[in-house]
């Protein structure tokens, strides 16, 4: 008979098995000993304890957003749950409407309120322009290309270098972007010794400030008379390196704002908004053409407005290009915070303005990205926010494994009753199962940052009986061939060709199933959905990997070829009443059959 | 055990069986009634949903035992905070007081949870709240229409392509469509809280349903193929002898599917109370339930109703018919009992021990030695090693 083939392969799948264990307990160990991987699985938040918001943004007339708006909202959402200061949150997306916001805290309402109001572009003329942190940090000026930023065709003298050069305070190469600020500081009546070395640009716009703050109302946004002494000292007291410095700004379209650049490390006093956001019909990034039409390698945003924004659009360049820098430099904000301020070089009646300066392609697409997203007018209405304290989380938690661990004992018990001793072989494969799911959501705790929620371990719990079922439909189908009369070693062969079609099929359907609901359900059951399919997976890999290597190796033993009452394969009590020729010159013999006259009828 | 063997090889050899096929109107008639029933309950009864598709504030408060007022503690808690509302106290499990409120503001929240946690004497760690818009039960009902949906079509175009039949195709999808009326019903007639996790765990149920059907259905194309081939059973014998083979198999996929379900459910309804765990673990262990009783009793019996009247079927029946005939003839009449088949027409309940013992036998009649029948090779008679 063909022993060894099936043998060997038994060997070899064995093997094989032990080696993919073996591999991903390296992985584990390999991620907490070198990285920052950890022996358990990542917990989510509703047995953590946590928020959970559920946020779903909306156009200006109440329309739904599409997908790339829906990125771009995400992209709104970290920043400002960055700079709010909260650690370890996740932003993502969720089918295509909503965005989840987890906080591995309860968060206070100040912070839940800044998460979801309302986003806005808005251009505002730049009154004033200083480094954002008092000691500027020799690392945090390169980037910035944003204040250097010029529009209009020809722009070559706009560099920050020449404008810098100009200028008396003392110069170090790395800060462009404070050296612009101060010249621009200068033109202002009273030439003010800047002192020297400290704290910088916060000083010198303040003497410009005074003459006309204090006189007369300010005369159109770009007039620096709406640098009162308060405003003067917010800015000064502003340090943009601080988290939560903008936390309580308030931001009034008719009022000059005080704030920092998104990642230019500046700090602005702008006046009211001139444009808003919504006006942009348009922004896209690519390489400036010259006259001859050909591309350069000089890098521009194009920018163009709607009707009404060209006319306010032309209106304000008129005014702001004859002014000084940076008085000439208009801010784009998003979410309060300015994210480009380039300078106009010319006025620009058309409503198509297009932004140079120090741009890789990249950073000009993102940029891009937000000035065009970004004038969408977003508002986040909250679908659902959900609070789990930790002691509720880890109440859960407890009892969700101790109902798995009474779950599990049932199916060891009731297997061990139809089974007998081949239950065991269910156990093992049980244990084997477990063992792989164990390791690989811890690994992918770690590679993906999955997180087990109270859903998920539902979904392992559930995963006992569907992954035991495919033991019993391949253990029914070798006593089925039992019956049939076949020998052991060849049924288990027969019966294993035919359950192995069955429970592709069957897990197939449970991974369809799984795959459906995790691409389109709702966010707390997604983990029921993940664990289901990974279960499924797991559960075809146990069973070609294991449970029938095993079964094939264990059928050599005496123990189950002879058919022993205890092993759970015993032809006799399933009704094999014929004798059998079983291999090597030996019979099973049964007891007289009532067929036995039948088949030596002549 | 021994007991249950000998059931599961009698129905195996199809020496008991459950007449299935041929009491198929009767199954018929039991899932219509359920199935009216089902449908009057949600018509008069409607379902009982959860906060999440009415929106509403709901806050849990984890205390170590509950006061014995704590209804009373709760009301005057929120009461303290708020004007009277909708206020639905409800203690689950041992220690823990739910709190559901109609739709509160985010200030109004975070009193509540204060003056509910002073109430208790708990710190606000203790205090859980949940907020659920109102339209987010809308988009959560649509998403799980949508994966329905979806879901359904994959089913169909995977299981058509598998079995290359989309007659077996329709009968697991008619089977599905009676488990998810059933069990709806069922949450109708209860009142069971429908929550999002229920929603997810009728889409769940519905691939065990079709899991389950799906083995059944293996062995009916199995046994249907042999039929085809010898010409012996008609169609509705052989996938009736199908449904009564894998019925131990059915049994005891559906228990151990359910000992663990059963076990979280217990384990959640005592200590938990309502939650993720607990609805996805009670729609399961309906579900599955009702499944079982689908793939046996019903897709098996639609299959045959669907193709009953397929050339290759009927042709089939005649063959069966006159083999059958045949072997009734002789004298050594193998019919350990008889039953009427789904036509009526009598035919030995064993056919397919009948088959086996037809393997005893040449064409003709003539009877071969048993040792020749069973092992591999036909070896010389040798006694065994023991009594050598």
């Amino acid at each position: 008979m063909a022993a060894v083939p099936p043998k060997t392969l038994a060997r070899r799948a064995l093997i094989a098995l032990t080696v993919l264990v073996v591999a991903l307990g390296g992985v584990l160990a390999g991620s907490i000993v070198w990285s920052d991987g950890q022996a358990t699985p990542k917990l989510g938040l509703d047995l953590k304890g946590g928020t959970q918001i559920i946020l779903e943004p909306r156009g200006k007339a109440g329309q739904t957003v599409s997908a790339a708006q829906l990125n771009q909202a995400r992209d709104i959402i970290v920043q400002r749950v960055d700079s709010n200061g909260v650690s370890g949150a996740e932003v993502t997306t969720q089918g295509d409407r909503n965005i989840v916001v987890s906080i591995p805290e309860i968060p206070t309402q100040a912070v839940r309120d800044a998460i979801s109001k309302s986003s806005q572009m808005q251009f505002r003329p730049v009154l004033a322009v200083a480094s954002g942190v008092p000691q500027p940090a020799p690392s945090a000026s390169p980037s910035a290309s944003p204040s250097a930023a010029a529009s209009g065709s020809a722009t070559p003298s706009a560099s920050p270098s020449a404008v810098s050069s100009a200028s008396p305070a003392p110069t170090s190469t790395s800060n462009s972007a404070v050296n612009e600020a101060l010249t621009a500081a200068s033109p202002t009546p009273s030439p003010t010794a800047s002192p020297s070395a400290s704290p910088s640009a916060a000083a010198s716009p303040a003497p410009s400030a005074k003459p006309s703050g204090s006189t007369a109302a300010p005369n159109g946004p770009t007039d620096l008379a709406w640098i009162t002494p308060e405003v003067q000292q917010r800015f000064t007291a502003l340090n943009c390196a601080d988290p939560g410095a903008l936390d309580t700004i308030e931001d009034d379209p008719a009022k000059p704002l005080v704030t920092c650049g998104v990642d230019d490390g500046a700090k602005y006093i702008l006046g009211p908004v001139v444009v808003s956001g919504d006006h942009i019909s348009d922004a896209s990034a690519g390489y400036q053409t010259n006259q001859q039409g050909v591309p350069t390698s000089r890098v521009e945003i194009a920018l163009s407005f709607d009707a009404e924004g060209t006319k306010q659009y032309a209106d304000i360049s008129r005014t702001m290009v004859a002014l000084p820098s940076p008085q000439n430099q208009l801010a784009a904000t998003l979410d309060s915070r300015v994210i480009v301020a380039p300078q106009f070089n010319e006025a620009i009646p058309n409503g198509r303005a297009s932004i140079t300066g120090n741009f890789t392609i990249e950073s000009a697409r993102a940029l891009a990205d937000q000035l065009k997203f970004g004038a969408l007018p977003l508002s986040f209405e909250e679908q659902s926010s959900v609070d789990i304290s930790p002691t509720l989380g880890s109440e859960q938690l407890r009892y969700g494994l101790v109902a798995g661990l009474i779950g599990l004992l049932l199916v060891v018990g009731y297997s061990l009753v139809q089974y007998r001793v081949l239950g065991f072989v269910t156990i093992a494969s049980i244990v084997v199962a477990a063992l792989l799911t164990y390791l690989t959501i811890t690994v992918l705790g770690w590679a993906q940052n999955y997180r087990l929620d109270m859903a998920g371990v539902t979904g392992l719990i559930v995963a006992i009986g569907f992954t035991a079922d495919s033991f019993i439909v391949y253990f029914e189908r070798v006593r089925d061939e039992l019956r049939d009369g076949r020998s052991l070693a060849s049924a288990v062969q027969t019966a294993w060709g035919r359950a192995k079609r069955t429970i592709l099929i069957a897990d197939g359907v449970n991974f369809l199933a799984a795959i459906v609901l995790y691409l389109l359900a709702s966010s707390s059951v997604r983990g029921f959905a993940f664990t289901l399919g990974l279960t499924t997976l797991i559960d075809i890999l146990i069973v070609f990997w294991f449970t029938h290597p095993v079964l094939t190796l264990l059928t050599r033993l005496p123990f189950f070829r002879d058919g022993h009452p205890w092993s759970g394969l015993d032809p006799r009590r399933l009704g094999v009443t014929t004798t059998r020729y079983a291999g090597r010159g030996r019979f099973t013999s049964a007891p007289p059959a009532v067929r036995e006259p039948e088949g030596s009828r002549a | 055990m021994s007991r249950f063997s000998d059931v599961g090889n009698d129905l195996y050899t199809g020496k008991r069986s459950v007449p299935v096929v041929a009491l198929r109107r009767r199954f018929y008639g039991v899932s219509l009634v359920l199935l009216v029933v089902a449908a009057l309950g949600l018509a008069v009864q409607g379902l009982n949903l959860g906060l999440e598709f009415r929106g509403g504030s709901e806050f849990r408060v984890a205390t170590t035992s509950a006061p014995a007022d704590y209804e009373q503690v709760a009301r005057d808690a929120v009461g303290a905070a708020e004007d009277e509302r909708g206020v639905n106290v409800t203690l689950v499990g041992n220690g823990t007081v739910r709190v559901q409120t109609e739709r509160l503001d985010d200030t109004a929240s975070q009193d509540v949870r204060q003056s509910l946690a002073k109430a208790f004497g708990v710190s606000e760690q203790d205090v859980s709240g949940t907020f659920i818009g109102p339209s987010w039960g809308a988009s959560v009902s649509q998403q799980a229409l949508r994966a329905l949906i979806i879901f359904l079509i994959g089913v169909v175009v995977m299981l058509s392509i598998y079995f290359r039949n989309w007659k077996m195709a329709a009968a697991a999808l008619v089977a599905l469509v009676h488990d998810l009326a059933i069990t709806v019903g069922i949450y109708a007639l209860t009142g069971f809280e429908i929550t999002p996790a229920t929603m997810i765990g009728f889409l769940t149920v519905l691939g065990y349903s079709l899991y389950d059907t799906v083995v059944v259905f293996d062995k009916v194309r199995e046994n249907t193929a042999q039929a085809f081939g010898s010409g012996r059973m008609t169609y509705a014998q052989a996938a009736n002898l199908a449904v009564n083979q894998t019925m131990v198999r059915s049994i005891n996929t559906t228990v151990i599917g359910l000992l663990p379900i059963a076990a979280v459910l217990v384990v959640g309804s005592i200590f938990l109370g309502p939650g993720v765990l607990l609805d996805l673990s009670l729609v399961l262990f309906v579900g599955i339930l009702v499944g079982a009783y689908s793939s046996i009793f019903i897709a098996t019996p639609i299959l045959v109703t669907l193709r009953r009247t397929d050339d290759a079927v009927v042709e089939l029946g005649k063959r069966a018919a006159r083999h059958q005939a045949k072997v009734a003839r002789v004298p050594a009449g193998t019919t350990p009992g008889a039953t009427a088949d789904a036509d009526g027409d009598p035919v030995p309940v064993g056919a397919p021990g009948a088959g086996q013992r037809e393997e005893g036998s040449t064409l003709t009649g003539r009877a071969v030695h048993q040792y020749a029948r069973s092992g591999p090779r036909n070896q010389p008679k040798r006694p065994p090693r023991a009594k050598r």
